[in-house]
C-alpha cells in the first residue's frame, strides 16, 4: 500500500530507556481521512510529532521511515526537512488556547509563515488569510485578523488554527484531537468543519482521536494503536462490520455512541488486555535479540 | 478612566514613599554622632563662632522645626545650602546626576546584553555542556559582590593589561564645552567621538563591574522562562511551519518569556543604581554615589538629604518606567 504519507516500522523510544512506537506502520492516501485511535498514552500523538519533527527531545527515532510524497523524510538534513514539512504538512493541535502565541496578532499568526518560509509576497499572504477566515465561518476576518488570541473565544481560536493549517494548501494535515479541549456544544460544528475543509482542499487527513464514534463520521481508514504498537489497520467499512483483533471489537463494543448511545461502557475485558499485552511483550522480544 | 485613576494613585504614592524617606533620613542623620559645624571650622574656633555658625544654618532648632523649614525650602526647589561645598545643594546634587545616570544605565546596556545572549545561548543549548556553562558562569559571577569586580577588572584591565582608565570620567586633557553634563549623550550628538571613545574608555570598567551580577540574573531568569515557553503548543506549532530553533526561541518564546524578567530587572536595576555609591567611589568617578560619601564623611546634613531623596525618586521613576514597559509588552494589559 502506498500512499501520501507512509510510516515503516517506526520504532521510537525514550533515549537509552522504554519503547514509546513499536515498528509503527500506517498509510494515510491523499485526500482520504485516516484514523488514529487507541487509549491514552497509547502513542497516538507521537506519531503524529514523529511526522512533524516536534518529537520531545527525551524521545529517539530508532528506526524505520516517514515517506511524505515519495521522500523519507528521515533521510533529509534538519533544515529541508523542516521546509518540507512547512510546504507540504500542517498541524490542528488539541487545545486552541495554548496553540496561538498570545503576544501576537492573529492576522501575522497566519500570514508570516507563507511570507517566510514559502516566499509569498504579503499582500497575497493577506488576500489568503482572510479568504480562509471567511471559509471556516469567522465573521468580520478583517477584525479578527487584527486582533489578539485573548480577545477571541475557544471556538474561534480553533476555527482560526484550521484556518492557519489550511494556509499553504498542504496535502497532508494531521489533527491531534482537534475536538477534545472544546465545549461539547462548539465540537460537532468543529468536526464538521475539518471534515467539510478536509474534502474540499483535497487533504489527506490523520486524525487523532480515542473516540471511535467520531472516527466512523468522518474516516475512511483507520489505526488502532495499544501501547504503542498497531493492532489493526482497517478500512472503516471493513472495521466496522468485522473488526479482526480482539482488542479492536472490544474497543468497538466499549463505544457507546456506535453500538447504543444509550448503553452504558463496557470497558475492555481483562482477558482482551492480557492478550495484546503479551503481544507487545512477545515484540520487544524479538526486537531486542 | 482606570488610567487616569492609577496615574494619579502612582503619584499619590510616590509623593508618600518620597515624604517618608525625607523624615527618615532627615532624624537619623541628625541623632547619630558628629556635628558638622565643627568639622568645618579651624581647630582655634571659639564656642560662640560654634554657635553662630550652628544658628545660620539652623541646627539650633527642634528636629521638627528644621523639618518644617527644610521642607518649605523644598516645595520651592531649595534643597538648601550643602555645608562643606558652600553652594546650593540642588546645583550640586543635578550637575553630578547626569554623570551617575549615564553609568548607570551604561551598565543596564550591558548587563542586557550579556544575559539576553547568555540567556539565549542557554536555552539553545539546553540540557547540554553549554547550558552548564552558562550556569556555571552565572553562578560565579553572583557569588562575588560588584565592588569586587570591580577590583579584579582594576587588576585586569588597570595594572595587567591596562587598556581602560581606572579613575575618574574623563580625561582631563580633553577640550569640553558641552553645556549639558550628560557628556555621552551630548557628545554623541555633537559627533566628538574622541569624547565619546575617552568617556567609554574611563565608564567601562565600572559599568561592567556593575553590570557582572545584574548579567547573571538576568541570564538564569530569562533561561528558565524561555525553556519552559520552548513547551508550549504554540511553540511547537511553530516549528510545523518550518521555522527553525533560532527563529522559535526569538520571534515565538521572547517575546512572552520577556515578562516575568522585566519585573526583576526593574528591582535589580534599583540595586545596581544604590551600587553605584561605592563603585563611583572605587573608580574616582565624579557622580552621585562619590559626592554622598564626601557627603556623609563631611556630615554635610543638606547635601546627604538633597542625594538621598534624588536617589529614591530616581527608584520610584525606575520601578514606574518598568510597569509602563509591562503593560506596553502584554497585549493582555494594553487592552484591559
Ligand atoms: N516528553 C516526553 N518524555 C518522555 N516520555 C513521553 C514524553 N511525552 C510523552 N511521553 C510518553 O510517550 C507515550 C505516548 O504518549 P502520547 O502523548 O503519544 O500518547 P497519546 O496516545 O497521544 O495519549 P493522549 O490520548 O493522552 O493524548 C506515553 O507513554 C508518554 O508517557
Ligand atoms: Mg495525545
Amino acid at each position: 500500500m502506498s500512499g501520501y504519507l507512509s510510516i515503516r516500522n517506526l520504532t521510537v523510544r525514550l533515549k537509552g530507556g522504554a519503547m514509546i512506537l513499536r515498528d509503527v506502520s500506517l498509510t494515510v492516501r491523499a485526500g482520504q481521512v485516516h484514523g488514529l485511535v487507541g487509549e491514552s498514552g497509547a502513542g497516538k500523538s507521537m506519531i503524529g510529532k514523529a511526522v512533524l519533527g516536534t518529537l520531545p527531545r527525551a524521545l529517539e527515532v530508532v528506526s524505520g521511515q516517514i515517506i511524505l510524497d515519495g521522500t523519507d523524510l528521515q533521510t533529509l538534513d534538519p533544515k529541508e526537512r523542516r521546509r518540507r514539512i512547512g510546504a507540504s504538512a500542517a498541524l490542528i493541535p488539541q487545545d486552541p488556547l495554548t496553540a496561538l502565541n498570545p503576544s501576537k496578532r492573529i492576522g501575522p499568526q497566519i500570514t508570516r509563515r507563507l511570507v517566510d518560509i514559502l516566499g509569498w509576497p504579503k499582500i497575497a499572504a493577506e488576500a489568503r488569510a482572510l479568504e480562509l477566515l471567511e471559509e471556516v465561518h469567522i465573521p468580520d476576518p478583517a477584525r479578527v485578523m487584527r486582533s489578539y488570541p485573548h480577545e477571541l473565544s475557544g471556538g474561534m481560536r480553533q476555527r482560526i488554527l484550521i484556518a492557519s493549517a489550511f494556509a499553504a494548501e498542504p496535502k497532508l494535515i494531521i489533527a491531534d484531537e482537534p475536538t477534545t479541549a472544546l465545549d461539547v456544544t462548539v465540537q460537532k460544528q468543529i468536526l464538521r468543519l475539518i471534515s467539510e475543509m478536509q474534502s474540499r482542499h483535497d487533504t489527506a487527513l490523520l486524525f487523532v482521536t480515542h473516540d471511535l464514534g467520531v472516527v466512523s463520521k468522518v474516516c475512511d481508514t483507520l489505526s488502532v494503536l495499544y501501547a504503542g504498537k498497531v493492532v489493526e489497520e482497517a478500512n472503516m467499512h471493513r472495521f466496522f462490520m468485522r473488526p479482526i483483533h480482539p482488542y479492536s471489537a472490544a474497543l468497538l463494543a466499549a463505544t457507546p455512541t456506535y453500538t447504543d448511545p444509550t448503553g452504558s461502557l463496557t470497558p475492555v475485558p481483562q482477558t482482551v488486555i492480557d492478550g495484546v499485552e503479551r503481544e507487545v511483550a512477545e515484540h520487544d522480544m524479538r526486537a531486542a535479540p | 478612566m482606570t488610567l487616569l485613576r492609577n496615574i494619579l494613585i502612582r503619584l499619590l504614592t510616590t509623593a508618600i514613599t518620597l515624604f517618608g524617606v525625607a523624615v527618615i533620613v532627615f532624624v537619623v542623620i541628625r541623632v547619630v554622632p558628629g556635628n558638622p559645624i565643627a568639622m568645618m571650622l579651624p581647630p582655634g574656633a571659639t564656642d560662640a563662632d560654634i554657635e553662630r555658625l550652628q544658628a545660620q544654618y539652623g541646627f539650633d532648632k527642634s528636629i521638627f522645626e528644621q523639618f518644617v523649614i527644610w521642607l518649605g525650602g523644598v516645595m520651592q526647589g531649595d534643597f538648601g545650602t550643602s555645608i562643606s561645598l558652600r553652594q546650593p545643594v540642588a546645583d550640586l546634587v543635578l550637575g553630578r546626576l547626569p554623570a551617575t545616570l549615564e553609568l548607570s544605565i551604561f551598565a543596564l546596556v550591558i548587563a542586557v546584553l550579556i544575559g539576553g545572549a547568555l540567556a539565549l545561548l542557554g536555552t539553545l543549548y539546553r540540557d547540554t555542556k553549554g547550558e552548564a556553562a552558562v550556569d556555571v558562569s552565572a553562578g560565579m559571577a553572583l557569588s562575588v559582590p560588584d565592588f569586587l569586580w570591580g577590583l579584579v577588572l582594576i587588576l585586569l584591565f588597570g595594572v595587567l593589561w591596562p587598556v581602560f582608565h581606572i579613575s575618574g570620567r574623563i580625561s582631563p586633557s580633553l577640550n569640553i564645552d558641552f553645556t549639558t553634563n550628560f557628556y555621552m549623550f551630548e557628545s554623541l550628538i555633537r559627533l566628538r567621538f574622541d569624547v565619546w571613545a575617552d568617556l567609554v574608555a574611563h565608564m567601562f570598567m565600572p559599568a561592567l563591574a556593575l553590570a557582572i551580577p545584574l548579567a547573571a540574573i538576568i541570564a538564569q531568569l530569562l533561561k528558565q522562562s524561555l525553556k519552559e515557553t520552548m513547551h508550549l503548543d504554540y511553540v511547537t506549532l511553530a516549528r510545523t511551519k518550518g521555522y527553525g530553533e533560532n527563529h522559535v526561541i526569538t520571534r515565538e518564546a521572547l517575546p512572552n518569556a520577556i515578562l516575568p524578567t522585566l519585573t526583576l530587572v526593574g528591582v535589580q536595576f534599583t540595586f545596581l543604581i544604590g551600587g553605584t555609591v561605592i563603585i563611583e567611589r572605587l573608580f574616582s568617578y565624579e557622580g552621585l554615589g562619590n559626592m554622598a560619601i564626601d557627603a556623609v564623611i563631611n556630615r554635610d546634613l543638606p547635601l546627604i538629604q538633597g542625594i538621598v531623596i534624588l536617589f529614591a525618586l530616581l527608584f520610584t521613576l525606575v520601578n514606574l518606567v518598568v510597569d509602563m514597559l509591562y503593560v506596553v509588552l502584554n497585549p493582555k494589559l494594553r487592552h484591559a
